[in-house]
């Protein structure tokens, strides 16, 4: 067994609430440089400029990058051979709530039918695994209204088969449309039932861009979508361009015969996602 | 932490903003002002802007049905859909970005016959509120969704003038300098959306 303090969690879940909504990961600044150069509109480049300067900015640690600065969701590993010090969740949420505070964050949490303000950006939405091992690995996505709000859910026909699927995809992203602060990472998880394909396209815009699936036949599917959903032309802040998204990420899991469960997550370009192991 | 972050290569261009023109105007606005301006355009804002999002909107619609003044003068006035974070030691106001706009469109109609000649957000709106831009001589600028740290630079004062209950939603009276927004739907139908995404379709 291997002792890890949930103290050292609260810290680790702060430190990174905080660098999230400063320190644009490198893999967005990367895809972000190179729309920048794809992108065929003036308008959109003029977007893409902005956007870039943006985070230039917030890099100095002084403001985020985005005045919302979302809802934290928070994926953690537990290895088996872990053994906490005390409750997991409270040291998450303890976390997130230093984090907001002291990262000068914006506490966008609040009840769901009074709209009561929570204060302090807590609840976190956490997902939870035990793994082998002795580690503890945790990923934080801040998590903003505007481009969760156009995500979707449908329950297929498990005849449909893969057009469907893709007919789904990019239906949502027109959608989406300008609002969602495009130039977007679009998650996508097909399978596993009605909660589990939503956790998927969650977990799949928390993968790294530039990082394709590891079975062949989905990154072909990753690929020809990402393509298609450039072709509707929505472009930068929905002003028209050839960069609608950045890249398309899907997760799968078995399903049941008789169904066909299919998410769609969407990511804008403030894609604030960081991790650490412990 | 300041400072001490990598970042990626970019080639820099010089100048404010980098790429194309920008007309500048100053709120209030008159109608010549409204009526000189197409989709497309790139605007510069210097002078008043008043910060309100949804709370707010829902609290402004209930003073007007009940035929009470609205918080300030709005003749003229340029409504800002934004919910800032909260500002370090010094500063007048933190990270400012656009909300997204269509969450607003049911109280619209009612502030631009009140006297509002534009607001500023993000994303497309509804048919009601295009055709009360047309009905009253008014415009719907965009500013970069995301972009809340470059915009938060462009504000030199904020002050809260009404709900301070609201938090990051009260009213607040901003004073921009160049304040960089895009005309998105202008007061002749024409939409920045929907020929922009026209041109560049492939499907
Ligand atoms: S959609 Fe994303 S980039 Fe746009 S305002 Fe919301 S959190 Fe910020």
């Amino acid at each position: 067994m291997r002792e890890v303090s949930v103290d050292r969690i609260r810290e680790e879940v702060k430190r990174l609430c905080i660098e999230g909504a400063y320190i644009l990961e490198e893999d967005v600044q990367s895809a972000l440089k190179s729309a920048f150069e794809r992108e065929v509109s003036p308008m959109g480049r003029e977007v893409l400029t902005q956007i870039i300067k943006n985070y230039e900015i917030a890099l100095d640690g002084v403001l985020p990058m985005c005045q919302d600065t979302g809802i934290a969701v928070v994926f953690v590993e537990v290895g088996r051979d872990v053994r906490l010090d005390g409750s997991l969740e409270d040291a998450i949420n303890q976390g997130v709530r230093e984090g907001y505070g002291e990262g000068y964050l914006r506490k966008s949490v609040c009840h769901p039918l009074t709209r009561q303000n929570t204060g302090d950006n807590t609840p976190a939405v956490i997902h939870t695994r035990i793994t082998e091992g002795d580690r503890v690995k945790i990923k934080v996505a801040l998590k903003g209204a505007g481009s969760e709000n156009k995500s979707s859910l449908k329950m297929l026909n498990p005849t449909a088969g893969v057009e469907a699927i893709k007919e789904f995809v990019t239906d949502t992203v027109r959608e989406a449309g300008g609002s969602v602060c495009p130039p977007i990472v679009v998650g996508v998880g097909i399978g596993g039932d009605f909660e589990k394909s939503a956790i998927l396209s969650k977990e799949a815009i928390l993968r790294p861009i530039g990082r394709p699936h590891q079975d062949e036949t989905i990154a072909g599917l990753e690929e020809e979508l990402l393509e298609e959903v450039n072709k509707l032309g929505i472009g930068p802040m929905g002003f028209g361009g050839t960069v609608t998204a950045l890249a398309v990420h899907i997760e799968v899991y078995p399903c049941h015969i008789a169904s066909l469960p299919v998410s769609v997550n969407i990511q804008c370009h403030a894609d604030r996602h960081k991790e650490v192991v412990i | 932490m300041r400072g001490s972050f990598r970042r990626v290569d970019y080639p820099r261009k010089k100048g404010s903003l980098g790429i194309m023109a920008f007309r500048k105007i100053t709120p209030p606005l008159t109608d010549e002002v409204v009526e000189g301006l197409r989709a497309g355009d790139k605007v510069l804002i210097t002078g008043t802007l008043y910060a309100a999002r949804d709370q707010a909107h829902k609290r402004m619609s209930e003073l007007l049905e009940r035929g009470e003044p609205l918080p300030f003068d709005i003749e003229g006035q340029i409504v800002y859909y934004v919910g800032p974070t909260p500002p370090r030691e010094g500063m007048v106001i933190g990270s400012a970005g656009p909300t997204t706009s269509s969450r607003m469109d049911e109280f619209t109609p009612a502030l631009l016959d009140a006297g509002l000649k534009a607001t500023i957000g993000k994303g497309a709106r509804s048919d009601e509120v295009k055709e009360a831009l047309e009905r009253f001589r008014a415009v719907y600028f965009v500013s970069v969704g995301g972009a809340g740290a470059l915009l938060s630079k462009r504000i030199k004062k904020a002050e809260v003038v009404a709900y301070p209950e609201l938090g990051t939603e009260a009213i607040r009276r901003l004073e921009v300098e160049e304040f960089p927004v895009i005309v998105a739907y202008d007061m002749y139908g024409g939409d920045l959306f929907k020929e922009g995404v026209e041109k560049y379709r492939r499907v």
